[in-house]
């Protein structure tokens, strides 16, 4: 069982600047990676004797809103500032957790897919693709999921999005 | 003469009785033989998580219970867990110890859900209607308490909207003398049925390596002979100090992670359930159940992961608190969720028909799959 702390410095020796800094913060702190070296991050995890990472609890977008903000009557648009990815995994072994977070800019979002390292990942990656842009490379089959295939109007869970007035001919906020 | 073949493809659902909601099976067909499955989902999407951002934090309990609505006392328990550990509080023991009560309850409710539809599906209409009148007994437990049947809104962050009614813990210890007979009951008119084994036995087997990294979690990662119950292994609220075991699967008709595996844990889990909840009786403290429920609920700045073992797996929280009276961003680890990414591995080269018990197997629930 090691700690958030172990597994940091471990991380660093193999992965230098790639791993930028460990937060602290009053429950579960989190290590911030490189989003294009995450794969081999991950996989390193999963593979590594000590550490042993088999199972992805959770992978989460999230809009960190950190831009400038402009509104206009009733319209907020976010210019600048990152999107973000949590990762929550665990050993089943050896009973450590460990929660990774990566950054990537607004303007283009991308990470590197962990979908292949964990086959959980798979739709976790689609879901933060749908409804937060998120583009992952190399994922197998990075579709929208739970939103229609044809929404258009862009991703629900930024804090500038906006409801289109309609779709298919139906008024959205009916 | 070549006879002329080509794949076929068959979309199963979104209406279909065996999907349990609003699910789309696309089917790739070789003959009657499964080359591909790909599950569309989202027909039920509401987007919870947008709706968390401008709710308070109270305000979204009523929200969880529509996600997993055959388990919403444990959709509860996992959120309101996850608020108290962000605002650092501890809640009463009288509290903890009716949580437990009411999640294990859900859990043979839900269970019983699972395992009468699963009859239902493969063409047993008897246990179907055995375990709803069963689930009818737990409902009303549940309906004395706080009015609802089936969205409760009972737990809330630091306590419970109503102490117990005062003939709950009479009512809930008949229901557990008269509940013991009928899992014998099931065991000898659908468990140990020919039919029914000849259908789930060996069907749909799920190796304990992909189970993991597929993320699987609670029944259907048990059945696959691990034991890991998150009741345990990352213990929450009380559960330490009750005393259970784990069912795993152990291939008794067929293979170890077969679906007859996946749904005899289920069967066992309710026995256990029926323990937790009869030692949580005995030990049940006197006290305020409302008494820590804090009058403003703004947690500091931070973010939290919490996971419960749901009826269908690990149910988790990630909450991000940017220190306001509404969470920046809500995040559900849902277990049907998840699991039900595994469908194209379990099904292929199966039959169709298999496709029906498989999906029965793996138990969802499309409210909370589609959020």
């Amino acid at each position: 069982m090691k700690s958030a702390e172990e597994i940091f410095n471990i991380l660093k020796e193999n992965f230098n600047d790639n791993i930028k800094e460990l937060v602290k913060q009053p429950v579960d702190p989190y290590i911030l990676c490189d989003p294009l070296k995450i794969n081999e991050i991950s996989l390193f995890l999963l593979s590594n004797e000590g550490l042993l990472f088999d199972n992805l609890m959770n992978l989460s977008g999230v809009d960190d809103a950190n831009g400038m903000s402009t509104t206009t009557g009733s319209i907020t648009t976010i210019e600048g500032g990152t999107l973000s990815v949590y990762y929550h995994m665990e050993s089943t072994k050896f009973r450590h957790k460990v929660v990774l977070r990566v950054s990537t800019p607004r303007e283009k979002p991308e990470a590197s897919s962990v979908a292949l390292v964990w086959r959980s990942a798979d739709w976790h990656e689609r879901e933060a693709f749908d409804l937060l842009g998120i583009n992952f490379l190399n994922h197998p089959d990075l579709r929208r999921i739970l939103m229609p295939y044809d929404w258009e109007a862009g991703y629900p869970l930024r804090k500038d999005y906006a409801n289109p007035e309609f779709y298919h001919g139906m008024k959205v906020p009916y | 003469m070549a006879i002329k073949t080509e794949e076929m493809v068959l979309n199963m659902g979104p209406q279909h009785p065996s999907t349990h909601g609003v699910l789309r099976l696309e089917l790739i067909l070789e003959g009657e033989i499964i080359q591909k499955v790909t599950p569309h989902i989202g027909y039920l999407h509401r987007c919870f998580e947008k709706h968390c951002e401008a709710m308070t934090y109270p305000q979204i309990i009523p929200y969880t219970d529509r996600m997993d609505y055959l388990a919403a006392m444990y959709n509860e328990f996992g959120y309101v867990i996850g608020v108290e550990k962000l605002l650092g509080i501890q809640v009463p023991e009288r509290v903890e110890y009716i949580r437990v009560i009411m999640g294990e309850l859900q859990r043979i409710a839900s269970h019983l859900v699972a395992i009468g539809t699963y009859g239902a599906d493969i063409g047993a209409m008897t246990p179907f209607l055995f375990a709803f009148r069963d689930r009818e007994v737990i409902l009303n437990l549940f309906e004395i308490t706080c009015g609802a049947r089936m969205l409760y809104n009972y737990i809330w962050v630091g306590g419970l909207s109503h102490d117990l009614h005062p003939d709950f813990v009479r009512l809930t210890r008949e229901f557990i003398t008269y509940f013991r007979p009928k899992i014998v009951e099931m065991n000898e008119l659908l468990t140990t049925n020919r039919i029914f084994i000849e259908r789930t036995a060996n069907v749909g087997i799920l190796p304990l390596e992909t189970a993991i990294n597929f993320g699987i979690t609670g029944p259907m990662l048990r059945g696959s002979g691990f034991k890991w119950d998150l009741r345990k292994d990352d213990t929450y609220s009380v559960y330490n100090r009750f005393d259970f075991n784990i069912p795993i699967g152990e291939g008794k008709v067929g293979t170890v992670g077969d679906c007859w595996d996946r749904y005899y844990v289920r069967i066992l889990e309710m026995g256990e359930s029926l323990r937790l909840i009869e030692q949580a009786l005995d030990q049940l403290p006197e006290g305020n159940v409302t008494s820590a429920i804090p009058k403003r609920i703004k947690p500091p700045v931070g973010s939290v992961y919490t996971r419960v073992e749901n009826p269908r797996g690990e149910l988790g929280y990630f909450i991000i608190s940017n220190g306001t009276t509404s969470p920046f961003r809500v995040k559900v680890r849902g277990p049907s969720f998840v699991n039900l990414g595994i469908m194209d591995v379990l099904c292929k080269n199966h039959m169709v028909a298999d496709v029906i018990a498989i999906l029965g197997s793996v138990d969802i629930v499309l409210g909370e799959v589609d959020r």
